[in-house]
C-alpha cells in the first residue's frame, strides 16, 4: 500500500521566520540591543522591533533521513520544528512537507491536563482525523507501550513527569506519522523507557519515515542521527553527517544567546 | 524533490485525516502535502476559507473540545453543569422581583421577557467575551500542532451553545409557570438562530484576531459588554421609548435580539427589524473575513 505513494520529503528553500515584538517594551529593548553584539534584532519598514529566528535556512530530507538539530539555546531550533509542523508559516522563503506530520514540540502536547489519559488519546485521533475505529485502537496501543495502567482513567495532572512523557510519546508515535518531529524534551524519560522510545523510532525511520530531533544531548545525535543541521543564531552554521558536524561543533565553544525565541 | 504540483495552494492539512477510508482509496487519494510560502492575495482568500472548510472537516473535534470545556468546568460538583442553569434561575428570580417592584409591572407580564431576555444576552455576550480571547487561551494548542483557527471559535460557540441550553431550562419552567407559550411562533425564532450562530463565528475570528494582537482588546470589550448591557433593549422592553427609538436601531444588538426574542414571546420580528439585523452581519461578516484573511499567516506568531 505504501508502495502506492510517493515518498515522504522535507523541503526548506531559504526559509526566513521573523518574530514581531509587539508585547515587549521597544524602548527598554532598544537599550538592550545597544549593547548586544548580536544583529538578529531589527526594524522593519513599519518600524517595528523584529527578531530573526531563521535566516536563509535551506535543506533536503529523503525517507531514511534523520536530522539531529544542534545548536546553543534561542539558536532557532524549536523554531524550525515549528515551521516545520506549519505552524510558523515562512515570512519569507518556502516550506513543502510531503506525507502526515506529527509534531512533538510541547511537553504537554497540547494535552488538557484536566483531561483522563484515555480523553486525551481521543482528542488527539480526532487532531489528526481518524476515525472513532482507528482511536480505538490506538488506545489499545498507547496502553501497552505507555505501561499507564488504570492511571488512563485518570486526569494527567495527576501523572508523573515520566508518565506524561510515555503517553506523548506513545501517542504521538502510535498514530505513525511519516514525518516526526521531535523537541528534546521527550528525552527526560528514564532509561528503561529510553530503550524502548529507541526501538520504537527504530521501527518508525525503517519504514523509510522521516524524523527531525532538537537536542542538547550529543550522544543521542551520534547514536540516532544520520544528518547533523547546526543552527547558529538563526543561521545554519554548518550542515552533514554527525562525524563530519559534531567534531566542529564541540570544538566551538558554544556561543549561546540569551534570548530563547519562544 | 519531486515538486509536480505547482499550485500556489496550501494543500490539506498538515496531519489530515488518512483514516481507513481514505488510505483505501489508493492511488486517486492525493498525499497530504504542507506547502507554505509568503500569501499572495489571492492566496490569502483561498487560505481563509480553506481554514474554515478544514474546520468543519474536524466537526467532531470541535464539539468534543467544546463539550469537554464545559464538563471540566464542573468536574466534582455535585449539580455539575447544571450549576449554570441554577444560577441562572436564582438571578431570574431576584431581577424579576426587583424590577417588576421598579417598572411598577406584573410579575406574570415582565418574568417571561426577563427571562428570555437574559438568557439569550448570556449567550450574545459570552460569545463576544470569550471570542476576544479564543486565540489566545488555545496558545498551549497553537503551538503545538498546526490546526485551522476556525476550530477555536468553533469551539468557543459550541461550549457557548451547550451553556445556552443549560440555561433555556430556566426559560422554559418560567414560560410554564405563567402559560405563555410561542407556539407555531417558535419556527419564526430559528431563522434568527441560524444568523445568530453564523455571526458568532465572524465575531469569534474578528474579536479573536484582535484580541491576539492587542492584549487590550478583550478588557476593553468586556466593559463595553457591561454598557450595552444597560443601554439594550435587555431588562427594559424596547417600547418604553418614548421619544428617539430611531437611536435604538444604531445598538447592532438591537435588532439582532429582537429577530429572536419577539417569535419566542408569541410576536412578529418584522421586515424591518431584520433588514438592519442583515446589515449588522453583513458588516460583521465582511470586517471578519477582510481581517482574518488579512491576519491569519501571522496568528500563530502573535500568539
Amino acid at each position: 500500500m505504501r508502495g502506492d505513494r510517493t515518498q515522504a520529503g522535507v523541503e526548506v528553500r531559504d526559509l526566513h521566520v521573523t518574530f514581531p515584538l509587539y508585547h515587549g517594551s521597544a524602548r527598554t529593548l532598544r537599550r538592550t540591543l545597544g549593547r548586544m553584539r548580536s544583529s538578529r534584532f531589527e526594524q522593519d519598514q513599519q518600524q517595528r522591533m523584529v527578531v530573526q529566528a531563521l535566516r536563509a535556512v535551506s535543506f533536503t530530507l529523503q525517507p531514511g533521513d534523520r536530522l539531529g538539530l544542534v545548536g546553543g539555546n534561542g539558536a532557532g531550533k524549536t523554531t524550525l520544528l515549528r515551521a516545520l509542523a506549519g505552524i510558523y508559516e515562512p515570512v519569507a522563503g518556502r516550506v513543502t512537507i510531503r506525507g502526515e506530520i506529527n509534531a512533538l514540540l510541547d511537553t504537554n502536547l497540547g494535552m488538557n491536563m484536566e483531561l483522563t489519559g484515555r480523553e486525551n488519546i481521543g482528542l488527539r485521533g480526532m487532531h489528526a482525523g481518524l476515525s472513532p475505529r482507528r482511536i480505538r485502537d490506538i488506545e489499545k496501543d498507547v496502553q501497552n507501550f505507555a505501561e499507564l495502567g488504570s492511571f488512563l482513567e485518570m486526569p494527567v495532572r495527576t501523572y508523573s513527569s515520566g508518565m506524561v512523557i510515555r503517553l506523548g510519546f506513545a501517542l504521538a508515535t502510535s498514530i505513525r506519522p511519516r514525518v516526526l518531529l521531535m523537541d528534546e524534551w521527550f528525552l527526560a524519560g528514564d532509561t528503561s523507557f529510553m530503550l524502548k522510545a529507541q526501538g520504537r523510532l527504530e521501527q518508525l525511520v525503517q519504514q523509510a519515515e522521516i524524523l527531525v530531533i532538537s537536542t542538547h544531548m550529543l550522544d543521542v545525535v551520534s547514536a540516532w542521527c544520520t544528518r547533523v543541521l547546526w543552527l547558529d543564531q538563526g543561521m545554519v552554521r554548518m550542515q552533514g553527517t554527525p562525524a563530519e558536524v559534531l567534531p566542529a561543533y564541540m570544538a566551538d565553544d558554544q556561543p549561546s544567546e540569551p534570548a530563547e525565541t519562544d | 524533490m519531486p515538486t509536480g504540483e505547482n499550485t500556489v495552494m496550501m494543500r490539506a492539512h498538515a496531519t489530515s485525516g488518512l483514516d481507513d477510508t481514505a488510505r483505501d482509496s489508493g492511488p486517486t487519494h492525493r498525499e497530504p502535502l504542507l506547502d507554505l510560502f509568503p500569501e499572495t492575495i489571492f492566496a490569502r482568500l483561498t487560505h481563509a476559507l480553506a481554514d474554515l472548510a478544514e474546520t468543519a472537516r474536524l466537526w467532531r473535534l470541535c464539539w468534543t473540545l467544546g463539550w469537554l470545556d464545559v464538563k471540566l468546568r464542573y468536574r466534582g460538583s455535585v449539580l455539575g453543569p447544571f450549576w449554570l442553569t441554577a444560577s441562572t434561575a436564582v438571578m431570574v428570580g431576584a431581577m424579576s422581583f426587583l424590577y417588576t417592584a421598579l417598572f411598577h409591572t406584573s410579575v406574570a407580564g415582565y418574568m417571561p421577557f426577563l427571562s428570555l431576555s437574559l438568557v439569550l444576552w448570556n449567550f450574545m455576550a459570552s460569545i463576544v467575551n470569550e471570542g476576544a480571547t479564543c486565540f489566545t487561551a488555545a496558545e498551549g494548542m497553537v503551538r503545538s500542532i498546526r490546526l485551522p483557527f476556525g476550530l477555536h471559535a468553533a469551539r468557543c460557540i459550541i461550549r457557548n451553545v451547550l451553556v445556552l441550553l443549560h440555561n433555556v431550562v430556566v426559560v422554559v419552567v418560567v414560560f410554564a409557570i405563567f402559560h405563555v407559550w410561542p407556539g407555531n411562533r417558535l419556527i419564526w425564532a430559528t431563522p434568527g438562530m441560524v444568523l445568530w450562530l453564523l455571526d458568532a463565528v465572524a465575531a469569534c475570528l474578528l474579536l479573536g484576531t484582535l484580541g491576539a494582537r492587542y492584549r487590550d482588546i478583550p478588557p476593553i470589550i468586556a466593559s463595553l459588554m457591561q454598557i450595552f448591557f444597560f443601554i439594550s433593549p435587555i431588562i427594559w422592553k424596547p417600547d418604553l421609548i418614548a421619544k428617539g427609538h430611531e437611536w435604538l436601531q444604531l445598538n447592532p444588538f438591537y435588532a439582532l435580539i429582537e429577530i429572536v426574542r419577539r417569535p419566542l414571546l408569541g410576536g412578529h420580528a418584522g421586515l424591518h427589524l431584520w433588514h438592519l439585523a442583515a446589515i449588522d452581519s453583513a458588516a460583521l461578516w465582511l470586517a471578519a473575513l477582510l481581517l482574518f484573511m488579512r491576519v491569519r499567516s501571522r496568528l500563530a506568531y502573535w500568539i
